[in-house]
């Protein structure tokens, strides 16, 4: 294994916690736009809300590790990549600010016209945004990012049958993937009507996606044959995979085991993306650029890794800090505070 | 001009992709103060609560832990934009030069990620934590700010003094060295010069909020505290700050000879060179300006005889536009002054009677502090990028080179606009609210209510 290849798949399982964690929020607006009308739908609004609060920020900055090693450590193909999808690249960001600021100020604001608005610009970006990502890598995956600034095609390279299958695959993810989470949140909460609800939802949707998933290989055969190849060949375990994960998570969903449910259902998610990077491997951009073509120099590569490994050591046990702090329960609103307390 | 004719003319996008970068920067770094100043700021405040027992600060303290949310929300989205931006406008520049100065960006993502867990945790946890694990959590959130300010600014100041690499003979980079490249001559004094403006901008800001209070009657214990601890903090810095400025401008001195040359306005080589304030320069002199006679040399060379070189001694094409950079400086500086004069005037009251000047002209003049710190500051930053034109790597790269050719960019432009509007309004609005109830939550903040009345028992548990 080369240092360009670690580098990337330090890359590759940060797009996985971003698809994973950041995946399940966007999801979790979707069902917000989902959830029915102002009354009815507030008991899921206010579950979902207080599912993602403290950890949206957070799970949202895997994005800005995977772009900052890209352009690093593959600057070439990063520049390729975002100049010939800059529209959609573009698309993505306006809908993580428009759902980032709509979330973060809507619980501020209480007229019901505002708060509408605020939620609906929320709920709408959270479907977009998923949908411009996987256009992009559908784009990227059928081979449409020729290496060059802006050399390929910047509306074909998105709006075709991979990038649209692509883009619908990761809504229907992030959906599924935020009802199988709330289900567990909402047990915790104790709230079963509301675990009924996503239980069902997360059902639906997921044979849903299992039928967009088996579609998705006949537009794949057609549009980007070499995809198709890799994904059916040295990818089909991978593959087989993510199918048996998937069923198992449907087999724990039913029987109400929520949050092994969790661990399958995270698994079926990042082994179809395991395939991707499996069939797209040794090329960076295919069929033109390979990982070692594509990489930087070496200090660069080696300061790198350097940073991620001393990073890492950090950032986990803060990150599992924050999630193991979010389960825990509130005291005392606003607790008397008094000469002695600081010191004990 | 017609408005065809303006599209037309942006269709050549370096024009629209420099206002859409600058806009963009302009308006994340108001936020990026705050995420790193707001954090020691509030947690002293909650600190003093605790220790005096004192529940007016305790109170404040939690206002000002939500405002802090509201605002790194605004920042963290914005902040995405731009790295977005940097590929999408300037891919010339990351393409080259990624693998050179893109490393501390890495260090910046670490940084950014370990600030957002603990602005959540610090929020979240705010009932959650004893008040000494509660305090706790505030540390790596104001190490981490302070740290990704440094990654962020040692990018930018490799930019105006790129090193750690070699061009090889038909201009490609060869051997890289990231750590080299981090730590150029205008990395410590950039920095410095940054940090040191997000406490005045934020401190300024802050108390001018409860300036505007007392003014309008509200002089009790909780606005008066309000505006005194953050009020200190920028006081105390002002100074300092001024100081890093003369460092500041001597290395500019030292490695762009044009930037320094467009922020005097000077044009010919002259030893004993005069300082100009204000004026308007146009055809290879500056007009209008006052004149204040060897100030200039003896700023830069600490002698009143020293050579400052001009604008004369370089090719037009490679001269930035000296007045936009002129009056940026003039402007940065100038308020720099008046806010110096603000923080004596502070002190000498505070030394003589452990209180506040009594004139109401103290309390109008902390009310336009908080303006008036972002307007230096952002001057600052119009001479920093403005003042490097036309080259986005000072000498090596020229901006019009790094520019995206993709047709249609252009258009990105109107729609950041549009976008920008929308979210100041929204974060305005947002604030103001907060102001009236400190009750409202903050975006970090999960809601205490159950989600429906009758399950309220077993939710709350």
């Amino acid at each position: 294994v080369s240092l360009p290849e670690v580098l990337l798949s330090v890359m590759f399982v940060g797009l996985l916690a971003y698809a994973l964690f950041a995946g399940a929020d966007f999801g979790a607006g979707i069902w917000d736009l989902l959830a029915g009308g102002t009354r009815r739908g507030a008991p899921q609004r206010e579950l979902i809300e207080r599912s993602i609060a403290p950890v949206w920020e957070a799970n949202h900055v895997w994005l800005i590790f995977v772009l900052v090693v890209l352009w690093t450590a593959f600057p070439g193909a990063f520049a390729a990549v975002v100049t010939t999808l800059y529209i959609p690249l573009t698309l993505a960001a306006f809908g993580m600010i428009a759902r980032g600021a709509a979330f973060a100020f809507r619980k501020s604001i209480t007229t019901l016209g505002m708060r509408r608005f605020l939620g609906g610009g929320f709920a709408l970006s959270s479907l977009v945004t998923p949908y411009f990502l996987g256009a992009v890598v559908g784009g990227v995956a059928s081979g449409r990012v020729p290496p060059g600034i802006a050399a390929g095609d910047v509306v074909t390279s998105w709006i075709n049958p991979t990038s649209a299958l692509g883009g619908v695959m990761a809504v229907l993810v992030c959906a599924y993937l935020a009802a199988v989470f709330l289900c567990a949140d909402a047990r915790r909460e104790g709230v079963e009507d509301l675990v009924e609800q996503f239980r069902t939802r997360a059902l639906g949707t997921a044979a849903v996606t299992g039928a967009v998933g088996i579609a998705g290989l006949f537009v794949l055969r057609a549009d980007a044959p070499v995809l198709f190849d890799r994904l059916t060949g040295r990818a089909a375990p991978v593959i087989a995979a993510s199918v048996v994960a998937g069923v198992a998570a449907l087999v724990l969903l039913r029987t109400r085991r929520f949050v092994a449910a969790r661990a399958a259902s995270g698994l079926a998610v990042a082994t179809v993306l395991v395939g991707w990077a499996v069939a797209q491997y040794p090329y960076v951009l295919v069929p033109y650029l390979t990982i070692e073509e594509a990489a930087g120099g070496r200090a660069t590569l080696l300061a790198m890794l350097v940073a991620l490994v001393a990073g890492g050591l950090v950032l986990l046990p803060a990150l599992v800090y924050l999630y193991s702090l979010f389960q825990r329960p509130e005291h005392e609103p606003e607790p008397e505070p008094s000469g002695n307390r600081a010191g004990g | 001009m017609t408005g065809f004719d303006l599209i037309a003319d942006a269709a050549e996008n370096l024009y629209p992709a420099r206002m859409q970068m600058a806009l963009s920067l302009g308006w994340h770094i108001v936020f990026a103060c705050f995420g790193i100043a707001f954090p020691l700021m509030t947690v002293f405040t909650e600190w003093r609560g605790h220790r005096r027992g004192d529940a007016q600060l305790t109170r404040l303290a939690h206002t000002w832990a939500k405002a802090m949310g509201v605002l790194f929300a605004a920042g963290a989205v914005s902040g995405t934009l731009l790295s977005f931006e940097l590929g999408i406008l300037w891919p010339g520049l990351m393409d080259r030069f990624g693998e050179v100065f893109g490393f501390p960006f890495v260090l910046e993502g670490f940084a950014f990620f370990i600030e957002a867990i603990f602005v959540g945790v610090y929020l979240f946890g705010w009932n959650r934590l004893s008040p000494r694990a509660h305090m706790l959590s505030a540390i790596p959130m104001i190490v981490s700010g302070m740290a990704g300010a440094f990654f962020v600014v040692a990018a930018n100041a490799w930019m105006n003094n790129p090193t750690g690499f070699d061009l090889a003979e038909d201009g490609s980079v060869v051997n890289p060295r990231p750590w080299a490249a981090m730590f150029s001559e205008s990395t410590w004094p950039q920095v410095t010069h940054m940090l040191l403006a997000a406490y005045m901008v934020t401190g300024f800001t802050i108390a001018s909020v409860y300036a505007i209070g007392m003014l309008r009657g509200r002089r009790d214990a909780y606005h008066r505290a309000g505006l005194l601890v953050p009020l200190t903090f920028a006081a105390v810095l002002t100074p300092v700050q001024i100081g890093v400025g003369d460092w500041i401008a001597n290395v500019v001195a030292d490695n762009q000879p044009t930037k320094l040359a467009a922020m005097e306005a000077q044009y010919e080589s002259t030893a004993g060179a005069s300082l100009s304030l204000g004026g308007l320069y146009y055809d290879d002199e500056l007009h209008y300006a006052l004149e204040i006679p060897y100030a200039l040399s003896l700023l830069i060379h600490h002698d009143p005889a020293g050579v400052v070189p001009g604008l004369e001694e370089f090719p037009d094409e490679l001269i930035p536009p000296v007045n936009v950079v002129h009056l940026a400086y003039n402007t940065m500086v100038g308020i720099g002054s008046a806010l110096l004069l603000l923080a004596a005037w502070f002190a000498w009251a505070w030394w003589r009677r452990r209180e506040l000047p009594r004139s109401p002209w103290f309390l109008r003049a902390v009310a336009v502090s908080g303006v008036a710190a972002i307007v230096a500051m952002e001057a600052g930053w119009v001479v920093t990028e403005v003042g490097r034109q036309p080259w986005i790597v000072y000498g090596i790269m020229l901006t019009e080179d790094a520019v995206s050719p993709a047709p249609g960019l252009f258009l990105g432009f109107y729609a950041v606009v549009v976008i920008y509007v929308l979210l100041t309004a929204l974060t305005v609005f947002v604030l103001r609210r907060l102001a009236r109830s400190p009750g409202t939550p903050a975006p970090q903040e999960a809601d205490a209510r159950p989600p429906d009345a009758h399950t309220g028992e077993v939710a709350v548990k």
